[in-house]
């Protein structure tokens, strides 16, 4: 028996909950940020109120929920309205505090692809593509990435910007009229902060991963902080909570990649 | 004027191969019935739109329905990938598709715009991303007001024909609906032909009560058809949850376009409409998807006589 008592996802749930303030308003993702939105209202930011792509304004769901758009997350409610106002009369107009964002590249500037791998007229692979990624990148506050830290997936360039992040830096975003910006990445080895220029660096290495882990996993030269320090590991009662409330069939942290 | 009509001769007589047709409803009040219905009478050549695809264009592509699919997210939600899609797409099986491609807020301002008659709509988003090398219908214009500043925008659209399901109808086509809405009032208001399929025809009365429910007006609808039902596996709110199993099993039933057409071949062409399907499905999964009853309070709308 070790003393890990975590698993990497765990640890991505509970130090992207650490990024949520009371105050916030966040857009919900399923999986993981939908994990950490509901831990942080049960811990620290009880007042988190969480916003669904799908136009429900404030939900408190019964149960997890398995689509962005399943009915607990409608019953209950403090609104729901159409997408054309959640993503216009909310998002584009600068209600939503935090936006999380996943994605098959990203690259150093937080640009991310959830579109398409290899050509865009003669794929090599279809991703979904953007549904409402385009726009929560460019009118939210800030945005979350979460990712697993794999080299296909952190490559020098990505093959299509589905979101933008610091395009041309934190100049070229500005003079695209964006919103906000990428916040922090949150992997399964590391998080990572962007600097003045808008290019990502390594803030916090998770415990047990090693710097070259980090960079070994990572298709450009990475940059790191003066001082890399070990991220923050998941509280017991935390823990728990993932555990016996949250996901208690383990959908979403039954196992580690 | 209004028909009040079944399914299958709604679909007969409102869709043509050819036509562009919007399914509407995000997650929620997925018109499965009318798509099954289209597969059945063997369609070609449909120019499908949906802002999430979602199982019913999966199965509706596989099953040689569709050359243009418009759409802003085609994933299976909370699974994966939409197999059959990707097939398509990758491969050209079973035929080669064209994709519009939006997000999901720049296909929800087209049917905003379409529904209101307007020749571009403003947004904000697009602008960084590669979206718009890939769509010549996204474009960007100097702000009339702002003249240095570049603003996205996108035209309208109006599809041929929408179907769309809600909760309850009156025999003449207005439509009470809740829970999320999503894009179905306005993918209503933009299609030349509606074809509305809702739980249940109840009477005008009923309707009338509360007039700030009734998002979808008999005026704009040429078919109305009560399809209990009509939404398995995605839901109705109130009526039945949504059938989170379906959507999973989904994904190992399209893993290859064989057992994708032997799917179809066991509950699109196996059956003769929805009622069967329903009894196929059987009492068991129905009861494990029935919400328990959580009514909202009534509002006093006066009578001033």
């Amino acid at each position: 028996m070790s003393d890990l008592y975590y698993t990497d996802t765990e640890l991505m749930i509970t130090r992207a909950a650490l990024e949520l303030g009371n105050d916030d308003t966040v857009l919900v993702g399923v999986g993981v940020p939908n994990l950490a939105c509901n831990l942080a209202k049960q811990t620290h930011a009880p007042d988190l109120e969480m916003v669904y792509e799908s136009g429900t304004v404030d939900s408190d769901p019964d149960a997890l929920p398995l689509s962005i758009g399943d009915p607990v997350l409608a019953t209950g409610a403090r609104s729901i309205v159409t997408m054309y106002d959640g993503f216009g009369r909310y998002l584009q107009a600068g209600r939503i505090d935090v936006g999380f964002l996943g994605g098959a590249q990203i690259d150093r500037w937080g640009n991310i692809n959830s579109t398409v791998i290899g050509d865009y007229d003669d794929p090599k692979v279809r991703l979904p593509g953007s549904g409402g990624a385009c726009e929560i990148a460019s009118n939210a506050r800030r945005t979350l990435i979460i990712a697993p830290h794999q080299r296909r997936r952190f490559p020098e360039e990505v093959d299509f910007v589905t979101s933008p992040g610091y395009v041309g830096g934190r100049k070229g975003r500005d003079e695209r009229g964006l919103r906000g910006g990428p916040e922090a990445v949150i992997t399964d080895m590391a998080v990572m902060k962007f600097d003045d220029a808008g290019e990502m660096y390594v803030e916090t290495i998770h415990p047990g991963v090693t710097r070259e882990a980090v960079q070994e996993a990572t298709g450009w030269d990475l940059a790191f902080a003066d001082d890399v320090t070990e991220t923050p590991t998941p509280e017991a009662d935390e823990i728990r909570l993932i555990r016996e409330e949250l996901d208690p069939d383990g959908i979403y942290t039954g196992g580690d990649e | 004027m209004t028909k009040e009509t079944d399914t299958n001769t709604a679909i007969a007589e409102a869709v043509d191969d050819g036509d562009s047709v919007y399914l509407g409803g995000f997650t929620h009040l997925i018109p499965f019935a009318s798509g099954h219905e289209m597969i059945r009478q063997g369609y070609e050549d449909l120019h499908l739109i949906r802002a999430t695809p979602d199982l019913v264009l999966d199965q509706m592509i596989a099953a040689g329905c569709a050359s243009a699919v418009t759409f802003s997210w085609a994933g299976n939600p909370g699974v994966g990938s939409l197999r059959a899609f990707r097939r398509a797409v990758e491969d050209g099986v079973p035929n080669e598709i064209d994709i519009d491609e939006y997000s999901h807020f720049g296909l929800v301002s087209r049917l905003f715009a379409g529904a209101r008659d307007m020749p571009f709509v403003p947004v904000r988003t697009f602008l960084g991303s590669s979206l718009p090398e890939h769509n010549e219908r996204i474009r960007t214009v100097a702000n009339p007001y702002e003249p240095d500043d570049e603003v996205a925008v996108v035209p309208p659209l109006r599809p041929d024909v929408a179907i769309v399901r809600a909760q309850r109808a009156s025999p003449e086509g207005d439509a009470h609906l809740w829970g999320i809405t999503g894009d179905v009032v306005d993918a209503a208001f933009a299609a030349e032909t509606v074809v509305l399929s809702v739980e249940e025809v109840v009477d005008t009365e009923t309707l009338r009560s509360d007039p700030n429910r009734t998002e979808i007006p008999g005026t704009i609808v040429d078919y109305v058809v009560e399809e209990p039902y009509g939404s398995h596996p995605s839901y109705t709110q109130g009526y039945y949850g949504r059938d989170n199993e379906a959507y999973i099993d989904w994904n190992d039933v399209s893993e290859t376009h064989e057992s994708t057409l032997e799917w179809l071949s066991e509950w699109v062409h196996g059956v003769d409409n929805r009622r069967e399907y329903v009894e196929k499905l059987g009492v068991d999964r129905l009861l494990d998807l029935e919400p328990t009853r959580d009514y909202a309070e009534p509002i006093d709308v006066g009578r001033y006589a």
